[in-house]
């Protein structure tokens, strides 16, 4: 290595050194503010006085006013069933638009591309009276239904994807005789992992991070609020005194299956991306 | 093909009962959108007043729409039924087999997938976002705010006046719309742009062949993207006031003697909310750009070497370019999807700080903000409305363009 390249090694690793510590001191604060023994949102000095597990196990115990594991509960619940649900709705519209030829298709692409611009919660007081008609407000049924809704319109990642797959294959399928609905089992969805587990990870992670459909729906119902929604109402002006570092430990715990989550999976996830990147 | 037609009269009859049973009483005030408030009336036996009740707008409005698609539906089956029948007496009469109910089933499996496919996620689609939104837009073209909130008090429609409001009068509403429709373009292109250019960078600083270690960085700055928004967003928003960690820090140094009003001003809050945006957004830009990066074709990079090109010329020609062509599309969504930015503004500064000239917002308000708050905390539903439609009518106009101009639309065949 020359000499040149030496300094220039030294001064990258640098920077990148000072940006991930950057990147980082948010986190090692909220795991600091975790353990720390002081009440409320501000102190006086930086580092904490003293330390302390109290805030994780106040969370299990202490149930009366905030019920955290019933809270984490729902959220799993919701998070798995809509991302079951999510995740086939979106692929199933993101294959026929990528591979079946009919009359309206481009219509319908542009329709799907154009209410997705919508701003979500414009129609959120339509939806809860349509879920108290149908007798649904302030169930956990309606959050999946919410957060599955929309599915058929979060295609084009997907489809971009799918785009990619050669036609070859599908051809020599239909020669042999397989419908296209053996097609989609049986070719394209062996051939699309990246595509199905960035979709699914993306549909799993939308009700942890969620707090604006949870408080139309639920309305004031602490017990069927999800870990956002419930986080949030720790945090409001009555609460944040007592509650700011039992907060900090909740979020701690959230954020703990996510990471690892990514971390397992961002192979995958890196692929998603790049194929919605280069696809559009 | 004789059993499917039973099966659309069966749909056909279901429509019509609730239609009928439900729909049409609420279809039969759509044009006043209820006349009798809810009332009180003095019950002579009981020495008490009785609440009678009256129409309820909202209700109306909303079940006319499901009543309207209802009628929808039962003429576009309607059309099914007799294309069905037509078909039938057409392949009698040239004495042609008709396909059995199994065939059409299967037909249904294969070159009618699309169909079957289609049916669940359009049908979610239609519930829980088409007819809301279809509710919303007509919510704009009445008087729908905190002084007609049904059952106590009805709304009505009011044409245009909402419209007018906004966009040609001389009000504060007025005023505010078009300050905060600036902030909102000048937001998304700060914030699309600081996290194209600083991630690009960061994304080939990472790749870079004298980097050692490259998934553990890319790894760090991952991190902080698993933290739910709303959590980190938060923090950062606790640290940033007055009495927070950021200013208590600054002071511990030495740098500052009184704590910097890093929210409270408008032009530092306008700032920090891009600067905040920036620590959210790179992670997920350099990702982007890591992916790309590693799938430029490497033969260009060796023709370009046997060209004799520098290093330097290597970036301008062939990776810049590369790298700009093929994240064009991403950009554009990033650009709309920052217009329509909730978390990092309502989160991080809550739309202040407020000043007197701003109807119901704050300086580094976003339009999509401020609809928030007059949904959810003043209930000034006809208001909202009108500027959601704005919203979706810019964010629509940019997207439905951009994505009929790229390539990846035009040639979708490309690879196939």
């Amino acid at each position: 290595m020359s000499n040149r390249n030496k300094k220039i090694s030294i001064l990258m690793h640098t920077v990148l050194a000072i940006l991930s510590v950057l990147w980082l001191i948010p986190v090692f604060w909220l795991v600091l503010s975790s353990f720390r023994k002081e009440k409320g949102a501000y102190t006086s000095t930086l580092w904490p006085k003293a330390f302390t597990f109290d805030n994780y196990v106040k969370l299990f115990t202490d149930t009366r006013l905030f019920n955290f594991p019933k809270w984490f509960c729902n959220t799993l619940f919701v998070a798995v069933c809509s991302c079951i649900i999510t995740t086939i709705l979106t692929l199933m519209v993101a294959y026929v638009y990528s591979r079946l030829r009919f009359k309206s298709r481009k219509a319908l692409m542009n329709i799907s591309l154009v209410l997705g611009m919508f701003p979500g919660f414009m129609s959120m007081i339509a939806i809860y009276h349509f879920m108290k008609s149908i007798g649904l407000d302030q169930t956990l049924l309606a959050l999946i239904l919410v957060y599955s809704g929309g599915a058929a319109l979060n295609y084009y990642i997907a489809k971009g994807f799918f785009d990619t797959i050669p036609i070859s294959l599908d051809e020599a399928a239909r020669l042999d005789g397989a419908s296209r609905h053996v097609i989609f089992w049986k070719i394209i969805l062996p051939n699309s992992k990246p595509i199905v587990v960035n979709t699914a990870i993306n549909a799993f992670i939308a009700p942890w991070v969620d707090f604006i459909f949870v408080s139309v729906i639920m309305k004031d119902n602490y017990d069927k609020y999800t870990v956002a929604k419930g986080l949030f109402t720790m945090v409001d002006k009555a609460n944040i005194f007592e509650y700011y570092t039992s907060f900090c430990a909740a979020a701690v715990l959230v954020s703990i299956p996510i990471v690892l989550l990514f971390i397992k999976l961002q192979k995958y996830y890196v692929s998603g991306v790049t194929a919605g990147a280069s696809k559009g | 093909m004789i059993f499917l037609t039973f099966i659309y009269i069966i749909v056909e009859a279901l429509l019509a009962t609730f239609f009928f049973k439900f729909g049409f009483k609420y279809l039969s005030h759509f044009h006043t959108l209820g006349e009798n408030a809810q009332g009180k009336q003095w019950n002579e036996a009981l020495q008490i007043y009785e609440r009678t009740t009256g129409d309820n707008s909202m209700l109306i409005l909303l079940f006319s729409v499901f009543a309207i698609a209802a009628c929808i539906l039962f003429i576009w089956i309607l059309v099914l039924l007799i294309r069905n029948i037509k078909q039938i007496l057409k392949l009698e009469k040239e004495g042609k087999h008709i396909p059995t109910f199994k065939e059409i089933l299967l037909e249904l499996l294969d070159s009618k997938f699309h169909i079957t496919l289609l049916a669940a996620p359009m049908t979610t689609l239609v519930l829980f976002t088409v007819l809301p939104i279809v509710f919303m837009i007509l919510i704009a073209f009445t008087n729908f705010d905190a002084n007609h909130q049904p059952p106590g008090e009805l709304f009505t429609w009011t044409g245009l006046t909402n419209v007018i409001d906004i966009f040609l009068g001389n009000s504060t509403k007025t005023h505010t719309f078009f300050g905060i429709l600036g902030w909102t373009f000048v937001w998304a292109i700060l914030a699309t742009f600081t996290n194209y250019i600083f991630g690009m960078l960061l994304a080939m600083m990472i790749n870079h062949k004298l980097v050692k270690c490259k998934k553990l960085w890319r790894t760090l700055f991952m991190i902080s993207v698993a933290i739910p928004q709303f959590v980190s967003l938060l923090l950062i928003s606790r640290a940033l006031e007055p009495a927070g960690a950021i200013n208590l820090a600054l002071m511990k140094i030495g740098l500052i003697n009184a704590p910097l009003p890093f929210l409270t001003n408008p032009t530092l809050a306008r700032v920090c909310v891009v600067v905040i945006n920036m620590w959210i957004g790179i992670p997920y830009t350099m990702m982007t750009f890591t992916g790309v990066l590693l799938n430029i074709p490497e033969d260009l990079y060796e023709s370009a070497q046997i060209d004799g090109a520098t290093a330097f010329q290597r970036f301008t020609n062939i990776t810049l370019p590369y790298m700009i062509f093929v994240t064009a599309p991403a950009t554009i969504t990033t650009f709309v999807t920052n217009i329509n930015n909730f978390n990092v503004i309502y989160l991080l500064t809550g739309g202040g700080p407020f000043g007197l000239d701003y109807y119901q917002a704050g300086k580094t308000d976003l339009l999509v903000t401020w609809l928030y708050k007059l949904t959810v905390d003043k209930h000034d539903y006809a208001l909202a409305s009108t500027i959601g439609i704005f919203i979706f009518m810019i964010a629509s106009t940019l997207s439905i363009a951009v994505y009929n101009r790229t390539g990846s639309v035009k040639k979708e065949d490309m690879f196939q």
